[in-house]
């Protein structure tokens, strides 16, 4: 089975790399650009078939490792 | 007093940290390795600066789950004094020993400069032989030091006065919540800070402000002991 993985910056947390991007696509011309978030995108290979197994494990995960919650959200999207 | 330095793949300011009691308080000190399992013999434990396991995913997102850490933990519980500096600062928010969060620079630099910090609170076994209010020269080197904690988190922090040490007014280099340098955890044995105050140790580096933080560790550990001059 496999998990993708989405990790963003919370809403309230300022994202100084999305900044930075949003001040070059306007410096381009893309000046309809009025916001840009960065997070990450992890691809997750897991050995199993259960899916609810699937999803208590990679909430474990996310949890404690892929995500700082203090800053960070997560969510996941399982196929296979 | 016994101090340990923490050793972790890709730490780089081991060396300095060591160097630094070794010159500032001439106590003993220990390289410990990650993978140790025991720090019952320690008094001080500093984690040091660098980019631990290469700071993939965040920065000391890996290292607090390092076998050393459910040590650090524990001797944090203990009431022993613990150090993080730089990165090791990262570390000991990652694995909750210290609250809030360090973010990329607001300015996306990678700012490497000396700095002028506030001692907020000289009642701390960190900063005892500092004045309350006095301004020291300890330098920077990061590119994620960017103090973050949400409102609630952050009026908790004012109301225990646990905030060490702020960016003097006006120079906060990288968009630290309330110009927030350093902090302690709510008992005060476990302090974090981005600057380096083991590289202003002598006039030679540019400033000695930062022995001090040493002279300071050392003070609180003889205190509360009760122990003679020379151990």
């Amino acid at each position: 089975m496999k998990a993708t993985v989405y990790v963003t910056i919370k809403q309230n947390v300022l994202d100084p790399q999305g900044t930075a991007v949003q001040g070059a696509l306007h410096s381009m011309g893309f000046g309809e650009v009025e916001g840009v978030r960065i997070g990450k995108v992890l691809e997750v290979e897991l050995a199993t078939t259960d899916r609810a197994e699937a999803e208590t494990r990679l909430k474990d995960m996310c949890e404690k490792l892929l995500a700082n919650t203090v800053v960070e959200d997560y969510r996941f999207e399982l196929e296979g | 007093m016994k101090f340990a330095v923490l050793v972790f793949p890709g730490s780089n300011c081991d060396i300095d940290c060591y160097n630094a009691v070794e010159d500032t308080v001439a106590q003993p000190v220990d390289y410990v390795w990650h993978t140790a399992t025991d720090l019952s013999a320690y008094d001080c434990i500093i984690v040091p600066g660098g980019f631990s396991y290469g700071d993939y995913l965040r920065s000391g997102a890996i290292a607090r789950f390092a076998p050393v850490m459910s040590e650090v933990r524990k001797a944090a519980e203990a009431g022993k004094y613990v150090l993080g500096i730089c990165n090791g600062f990262q570390i000991l928010t990652e694995a909750g020993l210290l609250p809030g969060a360090l973010m990329r620079n607001t300015n996306m630099k990678f700012r490497c400069h000396s700095s002028l910090l506030e001692v907020v609170n000289n009642r701390t076994p960190f900063t005892n032989q500092y004045e309350a209010g006095e301004v020291i020269d300890i330098p920077i080197a990061h590119g994620e030091g960017n103090y973050y904690c949400d409102d609630t988190t952050l009026r908790r922090l004012q109301d225990n006065d646990q905030i060490v040490f702020r960016y003097a007014e006006g120079s906060n280099p990288n968009g630290s919540v309330a110009d927030i340098a350093g902090i302690r955890n709510e008992q005060g044995n476990v302090v974090g800070m981005m600057p380096h105050p083991e590289r202003a140790v002598s006039s030679v580096l540019g400033s000695a402000d930062g022995a001090r933080m040493f002279a300071s560790i050392l003070n609180a550990w003889r205190e509360q002991h009760g122990a003679a001059v020379n151990s």
